[in-house]
């Protein structure tokens, strides 16, 4: 399978530390000759390692804003996040105004979609026959990693469309006369930039490119301070805009009983209960990969928490739900292809392969210190002694083992030079 | 010789790490590549008699088998028993503490979860002496 990714490494700024490979939540990262690689059958591009690289090696593979002069008619569809990147003096007007200034001739805000989105989740959990409890689909990062380590829990995913799509289609819908449309998404992470690359649940996306929330920051600053006159461009309700924040979303829907989660190895963690069948009598799970929800997203400028302040006290001056809502009529409000596993940790193809390979995974981890310590470039002990298994990797990686190896031969040899012949030792 | 064992030590104190058996099991069932439902299947079943070891059973030993036709789960306390396994088999019959009770458990719907996700379940006990339960998954049938 290949498949198609939006985070890279900077080879020039990686000094192969290993901050990376230890908090991926797929194990996706190796250090091998001194610079991490990413596997990328196992990168759900969750932008983890975006987050935690000091060096700024882990970059995200966005548009340009060059790219707005290959489209003659350009319209904006900003994630709410981006409302809480600027503090209360930038009104959502004056950021929809400030795009508009950047060169685009519209903007349709994301998050009236994400209103829309809501409605239909609230009939998908109205319905009886569905497996409990739902998970979002709304954090594709989330999505990726229930295909690589819960691909058991793929039927729990409500397999309704983003509101990212959702606001494409409107506004493919509504110039589709105009040819030479430009969709530009406006992103706060690069888990959102792949599902334009390699969409979940639809065959190709509405979307015609993805800007980076930190690319955009800058000139729209700039933008905003140049605005003479701010439009009246604000037109969704606090019920969309409140989805970049985590809850947001399950306020919107409203499920009788759910479980929200922010953080990638939180979610982890309730996946795993799901798994394990200890939710079943919740309804709703909201995940989101990102610390605090979108707002932390690895694509964004300002720290969470502010972000999140600045984003709620703007909801509070606007109306509740949608005034002006749009005609859905031909809008795809649902997935229509399936979502296959994506079977990463599989180890052969043959059963009785795969047993062997386990006993002699087991064999090999008793050799290891078990400290984890990533000094082989894997993330723990148990990771190289798989790596080795799959035929990536060697034991002596482990600097212990190494060490031990190294001490036996010098003893060897020690004991070799005591023994040497008469004629040849001088001593 | 296709088969692989583990063994597990579980303490009956450490609420904690309930589930961390039937955790690495699943993840270890993930490697080899198994259908999504068996690995369900599998999940479910171990997990609820694992945290019955640990709240009913006071903690013992778990031991699992793993071949191509089959997984074996046998749990093995030194508890008080059950002594009338036909109604502790019965949804909703527990006899959970209150304390318990508070931490979301005692629903009494963990043996009839196992019965329904394995192929075969079977108790034996002995009250004062402990509780053996062995739960097998086939897996030639998908
Ligand atoms: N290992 C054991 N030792 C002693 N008693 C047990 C053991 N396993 C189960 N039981 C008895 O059987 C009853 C029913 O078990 P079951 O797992 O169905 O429900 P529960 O554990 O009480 O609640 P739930 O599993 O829904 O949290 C228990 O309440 C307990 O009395
Ligand atoms: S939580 Fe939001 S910002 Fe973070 S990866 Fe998911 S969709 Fe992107
Ligand atoms: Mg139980």
């Amino acid at each position: 399978m290949e498949i198609s990714h939006s985070v890279a490494l900077n080879k020039d700024l990686c000094k192969g530390c290993t901050n990376c490979i230890t908090y991926c939540p797929t194990e996706a990262i190796r250090v091998s000759k001194g610079k991490a690689r990413i596997i990328t059958d196992r990168c759900i591009d969750c932008g983890e390692c975006i987050r935690r690289c000091p060096h700024h090696a882990k970059i995200a593979l966005p548009d340009s804003m060059r790219d707005l002069e290959k489209f003659q008619f350009k319209v904006a569809i900003p994630a709410p996040t981006l409302y809480g990147q600027f503090d209360k003096r930038f009104s959502i007007d004056r950021i929809l105004t400030g795009l508009k200034h950047l060169g685009f001739d519209e903007v349709f805000e994301v998050a009236k979609a994400a209103e829309y989105v809501s409605d239909r989740i609230i009939q998908e959990l109205a319905k009886p026959d569905k497996p409990k409890p739902l998970i979002s689909s709304s954090c594709p990062a989330c999505v990726r990693l229930v295909q690589v380590k819960y691909p058991e829990l793929l039927d729990n995913i409500i397999r309704v469309e983003s509101p990212m799509e959702i606001a494409a289609q409107i506004v493919r819908e509504k110039y589709k006369d105009i040819k030479d449309l430009g969709i530009f998404f406006i992103s706060p992470c690069p888990a959102k930039i792949t599902s334009v690359k390699a969409p979940l649940g639809h065959d190709s996306s509405t979307v015609d490119r993805v800007l980076s929330i930190k690319d955009i920051y800058l000139p729209l600053l700039e933008a905003m301070s140049s605005n003479t006159e701010i439009e009246h461009l604000a037109s969704a309700s606090g019920r969309g805009v409140s989805w970049a924040v985590r809850d947001g979303e399950t306020e919107a829907v409203k499920p009788i009983s759910y479980v929200a989660v922010d953080g990638i190895n939180n979610v982890s963690k309730v996946l795993e209960k799901i798994a394990d069948g200890r939710l079943d009598e919740i309804d709703y799970v909201e995940v989101m990969a990102c610390p605090g929800g979108c707002v932390g997203g690895a694509l964004t400028v300002e720290n969470p928490y502010i972000c999140k302040s600045i984003v709620t006290a703007k909801i509070l001056d606007l109306p509740e739900s949608v005034i002006e809502p749009d005609n859905l009529e031909k809008i795809r409000l649902d997935w229509d292809t399936k979502i296959e596993p994506r079977q990463i940790m599989k180890l052969s193809d043959d059963f009785g392969e795969a047993i062997e390979k386990i006993q002699k995974m087991q064999m090999i981890q008793q050799q290891l210190p078990g400290l984890d310590c990533s000094a082989c470039g894997a993330p723990t002990c148990k990771a190289l002694a798989e790596d080795i298994v799959r035929g990536k990797a060697e034991i002596t990686y482990c600097v212990f083992v190494l060490r031990e190896r190294i001490r036996k031969l010098t003893n060897s040899m020690m004991e070799l030079q005591e023994k040497m012949p008469p004629p040849i030792d001088n001593n | 010789m296709s088969k692989i064992s583990k063994h597990f030590e579980i303490a009956g104190d450490k609420i904690d790490s309930m589930g961390e058996a039937s955790s690495e099991i699943k993840k270890l069932l993930k490697t080899l590549g198994l259908p999504a439902q068996a690995i369900k299947r599998t999940a479910v079943s171990m997990y609820e008699a694992e945290v019955n070891l640990v709240i009913h059973g006071g903690g013992g030993e778990g031991f699992v088998e793993i071949s191509p036709e089959t997984i074996l789960i046998r749990f093995e306390d030194k508890g008080p028993g059950i002594p009338d396994i036909d109604l502790a088999m019965q949804e909703g019959y527990s006899t959970a503490p209150d304390h318990i009770r508070e931490i979301g458990f005692g629903a009494g719907m963990g043996l009839p979860n196992i019965k329904k996700n394995s192929d075969e379940l079977t108790i034996n006990s002995v009250v004062g002496e402990g509780t053996t339960v062995t739960i097998k998954i086939d897996l030639t049938k998908g």
